[in-house]
């Protein structure tokens, strides 16, 4: 915990922190101890919500008129000349007179920075893919003086991480780009003002610079060192807006504003695969409810703030590259705001101010981004829970995730970065590590470590099962082998990943933003969980053919009886939800015997964002009869189809999987139509609720929900210029439907559907 | 467990379970889907549940076990169990002990029926039934034989028991174009439902053609292949006609 020296900015603090209660946050950074001690829970429902005021109109107006052209053109500008910093870029406006939260990472809305520190390959690639030239002078700085991260990486990388990387058994890494998923905690700008963070900063510092000079300890006296100077340039940049945010924010717009200008110091910095906003509704609540008791505000001006500073997060962009849209697609950022949840001392922590998040579904529209999730717990307020299932069946834009499996790990400040990942806000951060291909290692266990689809050595030589039908012992007893080599090998890679992310791309600003020391997790993970678990149940309980080439090598498996000859994942059914529960079990057992870079904690999570359709193209076929370059089900769900039993029996088999051995979360997309939640439209958020409470209790921890109809998305196909808003959900973020590739839309319209029969 | 229980223990035929939310009775239910059904309606979505003989045999206990399996989920979604077809009356005996047990845990239960057996529902098997969907299929006597091959009377007598007995009761209504849809016989059941103490609702179910491929399936011709479903105009005026009889119509 960082302490707080007393200074001359008391006044201003004083100033800023009046009628607010409690006394170990001012003495020390700690925003939790913050809220616990000022905000106010909301038991009620959304009745006293107000509707978008014409200024908000008018302001979402201008940008959305932006979006047709961007999506004709891919993006809509570039300044391909200036590596973006925290203060690289002019300020930007969308209507300077009209906006009431202002900032862009650019100097123009929608216009995208370059950030070649990661990589300048994936930049110079990105300009092209949209016809941009590459800049010569950027090219000459990044290509000639300054090393980047995807340069150190691939110098320390050994000949065995680029050979499973290539084969598609390790990918989607993030050697090439910014790792993301760390949240700063950007709160901390508007409680305390950037002049206290600097000197508590320089406070961790002090304590550091009494140690020996080891590397480690030089490496941190460096981390901090360009943290401060990061807190520097945050106030540089505000400072070109007009905000001071060396003092604390005074006002709930102060607030807003503040709390925003951290997070866009941050995005100006970092392209980071997920830059996520943490957990700051009831945060931001507390100003709120302030200004509105001292009769400053009413409740229009206050939604008006929020819807301000959302449409702020929904044009957060990155110059990205066509090969990591193929991975997550639609442009996403995975601004993600938490919202919800139950404090430690049992009262919810629903504000007001998180139905006024959700509201601007409804003011604004539906929209991907920010990525809102819910907290849920049975315990929370009827009301709120009502009106987020409402939300959710008109917008299909909210995803939920378990308050009751987090808070005892992670406690009741945790905020989501990106999809699952569950951390402690400014106290923890996780070094992001994609993940490995389940389905494909289960192929090179049958194979001798050959790659079904080249015939390349890539696992190291061990015998082949040479059977004409698998027999399942030793074909486990082979798989564990190679899930041995499997994660020694990913481990190893991850921690070179980071090694160089940190020497060459460090998060300065978001780092600023957090306690030092911080508790880091490495945050490994598995996809296509449900096609091993349904091929091993397909060689366990039905007996499954090998189909081999002139080679030897296995391509094809026949299960005899078909497809329901064998009890699949996704059913309710331990014969099969009991071998995907062993797998999780056993891969994370296997991470945790290799060392961390930083000594960080192993996690891994079960998600696949939209990458489960790459990762199918590059599988063979596989023995639970899903045909070669078939996509695997999104995440944790089941296999498209072999879920039988409607979508809350499919839920069940996926909260059998233990949170314990997957902290960094396990992904559930759920597709309902409307009939499919009831009969009658007035009880289906009820229902959901239902379903919701359930599947919560039954130990379930992450749900997407889509309420949709099938001939929806498929006139969307056909269509697209009339959904122009049409939002859907996909394994743990949200994305506009008619941005897909056309290969993902028919993966999605492939999935199963529950319907009411 | 020991011979006696064995004998004594009722096994049904069953085709199959799911979970179903907000249309198989209230929340998110563990629908039990029993073979065996008299009736042959033409636009029956479920050909396959129409012999006994193509069900599995299941006992009460392996019943009972995976409904055990789902209880904490039921409990925390407020749904119940559910048991249709087919047409659960035709195996009463096993359906009054799954019920007896589901209710002996504290279920909410209902039973989907058409009500054409309702004379084997014995009182016992009705009090451990929390509530009746009741599937009217016509109230035109010979519109009823035509659609289904069965007798209207019956299914009229047991909603009158059901009344007797304080058993809740939702009428389900399936909308068929040319078939269903006539002004007089809505009515004529509107006033009949209407008179009725125990009718908590009646739900129009539109007619929907996702049964077709189990007839191709089974190599059978689906009867209604060509008749239109029904559009919304229509469910919402045939809707709006049973909310005229004072009767809450979704």
């Amino acid at each position: 915990m960082m302490t707080v020296a007393v200074h001359e900015g008391r006044n201003a603090a004083e100033r800023a922190w009046r009628g607010f209660g409690g006394s170990r946050w001012r003495e020390r950074v700690d925003v939790r101890e913050f809220i616990q001690a000022n905000y106010t829970p909301y038991e009620g429902d959304g009745s006293f919500l107000a509707g978008p005021t014409e200024r908000t109109r008018a302001v979402w107006a201008a940008v959305a008129g932006l979006f047709p052209e961007e999506r004709r053109k891919g993006v809509l500008d570039v300044d391909a000349a200036t590596p973006s910093t925290i203060t690289s870029h002019a300020p930007g406006y969308i209507d300077k007179d009209r906006e009431l939260i202002v900032g862009l990472q650019t100097d123009a809305p929608l216009k995208r920075a370059i950030m070649p520190g990661g990589g300048l390959r994936m930049v110079e690639n990105g300009l092209r893919a949209y016809g941009y030239e590459p800049d010569p002078f950027v090219t000459r700085v990044f290509g000639t003086y300054r090393k980047t991260h995807n340069d150190g990486v691939f110098d320390a990388y050994t000949p065995e991480m680029r050979s499973a990387r290539k084969a598609g058994i390790i990918t989607g890494l993030p050697d090439a780009y910014g790792r993301g998923r760390i949240i700063g905690d950007y709160r901390r700008v508007a409680l305390y003002g950037t002049a206290r963070l600097v000197e508590a900063k320089r406070a961790e510092r002090a304590l550091l610079d009494a140690e020996p000079s080891t590397a480690e300890v030089i490496r941190d006296r460096e981390e901090l060192a360009e943290q401060i100077r990061a807190l520097g340039e945050l106030e540089q940049m505000a400072a070109s807006y007009g905000c001071d945010v060396s003092r604390p924010a005074r006002t709930a717009h102060e607030a807003v504003q503040w709390l925003y200008l951290g997070f866009l110091g941050a995005v100006k910095e970092q392209n980071g695969a997920a830059m996520s906003l943490g957990r700051t509704s009831t945060f931001l609540d507390v100003y709120l409810q302030r200004d509105l008791d001292e009769g400053v505000i009413d409740e229009s001006r206050a939604q008006e703030l929020i819807d301000d500073f959302v449409v702020k997060l929904r044009i957060v962009r990155f110059l990205r590259t066509p090969e990591y849209d193929a991975l997550f697609s639609g442009d996403p950022t995975w601004v993600t705001e938490s919202i919800g949840g139950i404090g430690a001392d049992g009262r919810p922590l629903v504000t007001r101010t998180s139905f006024r998040f959700l509201q601007t579904l409804y003011n604004l529209g539906p929209a991907p981004e920010p990525n809102l999730t819910v907290m849920w717990s049975p315990k929370l307020p009827a009301g709120f829970k009502r009106f987020c299932a409402q939300a959710s069946i008109d917008t299909s834009s909210i995803q939920y995730e378990s308050d009751e499996l987090m808070r005892p790990v992670t406690g009741d400040d945790t905020a989501i970065a990106c999809c699952v990942s569950a951390m402690t806000v400014g106290r923890q951060m996780q070094f992001f590590g994609a993940r490995v291909n389940l389905a494909k290692a289960l192929l090179y266990a049958i194979n001798g470590g050959r790659d079904e689809l080249t015939g390349e050595q890539i696992a190291p030589p061990t015998t082949p099962l040479t059977g004409e039908y698998l027999d399942y012992d030793e074909l486990y007893a082979a798989y564990d082998r190679t899930l041995d080599w499997l994660a020694a090998t990913y481990v190893d890679a991850l921690n070179v990943i980071h090694y160089m992310h940190d020497k060459y791309a460090y998060e300065r600003l978001e780092m600023a933003l957090h306690d030092h020391p911080v508790h880091r997790t490495m945050a490994c993970g598995i996809a296509g969980l449900s096609v091993a678990a349904d091929s091993l149940s397909a060689v366990r309980h039905a007996r499954v053919r090998v189909i081999r080439d002139a080679a030897g090598l296995a391509v094809d498996y026949v299960a005899e009886g078909g497809p329901e000859a064998y009890p699949a994942y996704g059913n309710n059914d331990d014969r099969a939800d009991g071998i995907a529960v062993g797998l999780v079990r056993s891969f994370m057992a296997k991470v945790r015997r290799h060392p961390a870079y930083r000594n960080a904690e192993h996690t891994q999570s079960v998600l696949t964002i939209t990458s489960n359709v790459v990762y199918g193209k590059h599988t063979g076929n596989t023995p639970d009869g899903r045909r070669a370059g078939a996509p695997f089900a999104p995440g944790a769900n089941p296999m498209n189809g072999r879920d039988r039993h409607g979508m809350a029996a499919s839920a069940l088999s996926v909260a059998k999987l233990p949170y314990d051995h997957a902290r960094d979360g396990i992904s559930l997309t759920s597709t309902v139509t409307p009939e499919g939640l009831g009969h009658d439209p007035a009880e289906r958020a009820e229902h959901l609720v239902g379903v919701l409470d359930g599947y919560v209790a039954a130990g379930g921890f992450h749900m997407n929900v889509n309420v949709l109809d099938r001939a929806t998305l498929e006139d969307a196909m056909e269509h697209p210029e009339k959904y122009p808003e049409l939002t859907i959900r996909v394994s743990g973020y949200a994305v506009n439907f008619i941005r897909l590739t056309r290969e993902q839309q028919l993966d999605v319209i492939g999935r199963t559907f529950h319907d009411s029969r | 467990m020991n011979t006696v229980e064995k004998v004594a223990a009722p096994v049904g035929r069953i085709h199959s379970w799911d979970l179903s939310t907000g249309v198989d009775g209230p929340g998110t239910r563990f629908v039990l889907f029993v073979s065996g059904c008299p009736l042959r309606c033409l636009y029956c979505a479920n050909p396959d549940t129409w012999h006994m003989r193509d069900g599995r045999r299941a006992t009460a206990d392996e019943v009972m076990a995976r409904i055990e399996q789902h209880r904490p989920f039921l409990e925390a979604a407020g749904g119940g169990v559910t048991l249709s077809g087919g047409e659960p009356l035709l195996q009463a005996r096993f359906a009054e002990e799954v019920l007896r047990r589901c209710r002996a845990r504290g279920l909410h239960t209902a039973l989907d029926t058409s009500g054409v057996l309702g004379a084997r529902a014995g009182s016992a098997l009705l009090a451990h039934t929390n509530l009746v969907l009741l599937d009217v299929k016509s109230y035109d006597h010979a519109a009823y034989r035509r659609l289904t091959g069965g007798r209207l009377a019956p299914t009229l007598a047991f909603a009158r028991r059901l009344e007797r007995l304080h058993v809740p009761v939702w009428v389900r209504y399936v909308l068929v174009p040319g078939w269903t849809d006539d002004d007089d016989a809505v009515d004529g059941l509107g006033t009949f439902l209407a008179g009725l103490g125990n009718v908590e609702r009646v739900d129009v179910l539109p007619f929907h053609k996702l049964g077709a491929a189990k007839y191709e399936a089974l190599g059978i011709p689906f009867p209604l292949r060509d008749t239109p479903v029904p559009d919304r105009g229509l469910v919402r005026r045939v809707r709006d006609r049973f909310t005229a009889h004072g009767l809450r119509a979704c």
